[in-house]
């Protein structure tokens, strides 16, 4: 049984990234005249699986006590076994897929490639397109062995159409051997808001040039507030501290796909570039007229933002009153 | 603790778009005026190295890189920086390996080097930015692997590690031996070396292997493309044309750019 198989972790829902990847597997498989399978791993599989059901052909439940909570080793025995025929293997791009993804290649002695935002199959090869060279180039890739497995920029992907007949639900024939080398001690969320950053429809971020923590929390943020925007921050800001590292925005950090990405002292570095390139509309205020940012802009203001942002919350507040 | 970190000498990745070329034969950047340099994710994990040993004392840290002859001087910089010994396996072959050929390498490497507790790598290199050679090489050793780490201390005769997620972090308990890819935090930001290492570090001992001293298959390793191929390479085209927000006064200024700003956000 040669299946496209698609894996995702139940811990963010069927959110926008899941639903991406499963158009994106639901398209391969029907290119290619493949069954799509998809596996669910983790708490609340279960609970999911209906909603899945209706995208693909067959939903395979794996949330046994041992890998109910994300662990790399014991996870990985278990999607290795899970994955083992299947032709094709797509994952999302979150953290936990990423860390999988090299791994699963390797024990089925197949090709990983990752970041992928397009993926097509001709007379059997798989074929990945990604950014590399921090976005500046995209590169057209062939994976040699089979399975392909392959991460996808999910978000980038159109959802699935629902079917008339759902899939079939069975549970994972399993045998997990728990793997206790590395196990997680703590876990802790930093979110910065309730929605994710990568689903925000509206983004205030801030470079090296902010200068620092406090106009992060304060001049930026009330501007955050007014626009109802999520905050985010290049990773010059996230290694000096000024904010937490989940802010960090590129092409090693959140990929974000806005309407507006108002992007404040930031002087466009081509890997934080890299994290906006499905930006709707960026903007941008700057005090060099020549920062590459402005080359990506639908329109921008050559100014310092310490000046213009309580003249532009000013107006901001009138109009919405 | 024996530690070994492996480093990339890429392409500088700050060269802007502008200067930015690829040679549409050999499929990879040209390097131009460009400057080689430590890709930063790999200086990041030799200072995650550097400050744990600083902290546990007994720890020895070997520096390993695969690549062209070029790349002596990240591993002359690695010395400058503190590491205790470096390792170059030159790379004769294709010049941008898959990473499964890379891990393939560093694999055999570390085993002749032998008895590592912890090795540490970059999460994903800023050129050809794969972000797999950690978890293949934690394969090829079959050791677990724990991605994303930004940080390593000790707990009794165990490793604490905390990494970053999508949402936060996590932190986990382990027993060497170990894979760790490290990714940039506040607290591993590379240190500058001082000038007297710097010219130390031209004169210390360096080990150069060939792919031949490691009794891997060498053609297979000098092919670099068993795993994947790169078969088109492209600058993609985007053309965004800037309109530049004016006004006499400060006030009309921000007037301006509020009232587009508005436009946009009132549309969402």
């Amino acid at each position: 049984m040669n299946d496209i198989v698609m894996c995702l972790f139940t811990s963010d829902g069927f959110d926008k990234s899941a639903q991406g990847l499963t158009g994106a597997a639901r398209r391969l498989a029907e290119q290619n005249g493949a069954q799509l399978r998809a596996i669910l791993l983790g708490a609340g599989a279960g609970e999911l699986a209906s909603e899945l059901a209706r995208f693909v052909d067959k939903v395979v439940v794996a949330e046994q006590p041992e890998i109910a909570e994300y662990s790399p080793e014991t996870c990985l025995n278990a999607l290795a076994q899970l994955t083992k025929d299947a032709r094709v293997v797509l994952l999302s791009n979150d953290s936990y897929s990423q860390e999988i993804a090299p791994r699963l290649a390797h024990r089925l002695h197949g090709s990983a490639v990752g970041d992928g935002v397009g993926v097509d199959m001709h007379n059997g090869v798989v074929r990945v397109t990604r950014q590399v060279y921090g976005g500046k180039a995209e590169a057209l890739i062939e994976l040699k062995r089979s399975p392909a497995v392959v991460w996808l920029r999910s978000r980038s992907f159109e959802p699935a159409l629902a079917r008339a007949v759902a899939g079939e639900i069975i549970p994972a024939a399993v045998d997990i051997k728990p793997d206790t080398r590395t196990r997680i001690v703590e876990r802790k969320r930093e979110d910065s808001g309730t929605a994710r950053l990568e689903d925000a429809r509206i983004i205030v971020a801030g470079g090296r040039g902010i200068g620092g923590p406090e106009p992060f929390s304060q001049e930026l943020q009330s501007l955050a507030d007014l626009l109802g925007a999520q905050m985010a921050a290049t990773r010059a800001a996230c290694d000096a501290g000024w904010v937490p590292a989940t802010w960090q925005v590129g092409q090693t950090g959140k990929k974000v796909a806005p309407e507006l990405y108002l992007a404040i002292a930031i002087s466009g570095a081509s890997q934080h570039l890299a994290g906006i390139s499905e930006a709707k509309n960026i903007a941008a205020i700057n005090t060099d007229a020549e920062a590459p940012i402005f080359k990506h802009c639908r329109f921008g203001v050559v100014a310092d933002y310490r000046k213009l942002l309580p003249l532009i919350r000013e107006r901001l507040g009138a109009l919405c009153t | 603790m024996n530690i070994l970190v492996c480093l990339k000498q890429i392409l500088d990745p700050e060269v802007p778009a502008r200067d930015f070329r690829v040679d549409s034969t050999k499929l990879e950047a040209e390097q131009g005026a460009a400057n080689l340099v430590t890709n930063i994710f790999c200086e990041n994990a030799l200072e995650t190295a550097l400050q744990f040993r600083d902290r546990v004392g007994n720890a020895k840290i070997a520096a390993l890189s695969y690549g062209p002859a070029t790349a002596e001087d990240t591993l002359r910089k690695a010395l400058a920086m503190k590491a205790d010994t470096a390792t170059l396996v030159i790379n004769d072959g294709n010049s941008k390996p898959d990473p499964y050929t890379v891990a393939v390498v560093l694999a055999a490497a570390a085993k002749k080097l032998g008895g590592f507790d912890l090795i540490l790598l970059g999460r994903e290199a800023g050129d050809w930015g794969a972000g797999q050679t950690g978890g293949l090489l934690a394969e090829e050793l079959g050791v677990p692997c724990i991605s994303f780490a930004e940080s390593i201390e000790t707990a009794g005769s165990k490793l604490r590690i905390r990494r970053q997620t999508d949402w936060g972090y996590e932190v986990f308990e382990a027993e060497p031996p170990l894979v760790l890819t490290i990714t940039n935090h506040e607290h591993n930001v590379p240190r500058i070396p001082k000038v007297r290492d710097v010219m130390a570090s031209g004169r210390q001992p360096l080990t150069k292997w060939t792919i031949r001293d490691l009794g891997i298959d060498a053609e297979a390793a000098r092919g670099g493309n068993a795993y994947y191929e790169v078969v088109e390479l492209a600058i993609p085209q985007r053309e965004t044309k800037c309109e530049f927000i004016s006004g006499d006064t400060p006030e009309e200024l921000a007037e301006a750019f509020a009232n587009r700003l508005a436009q946009i956000a009132g549309a969402v």
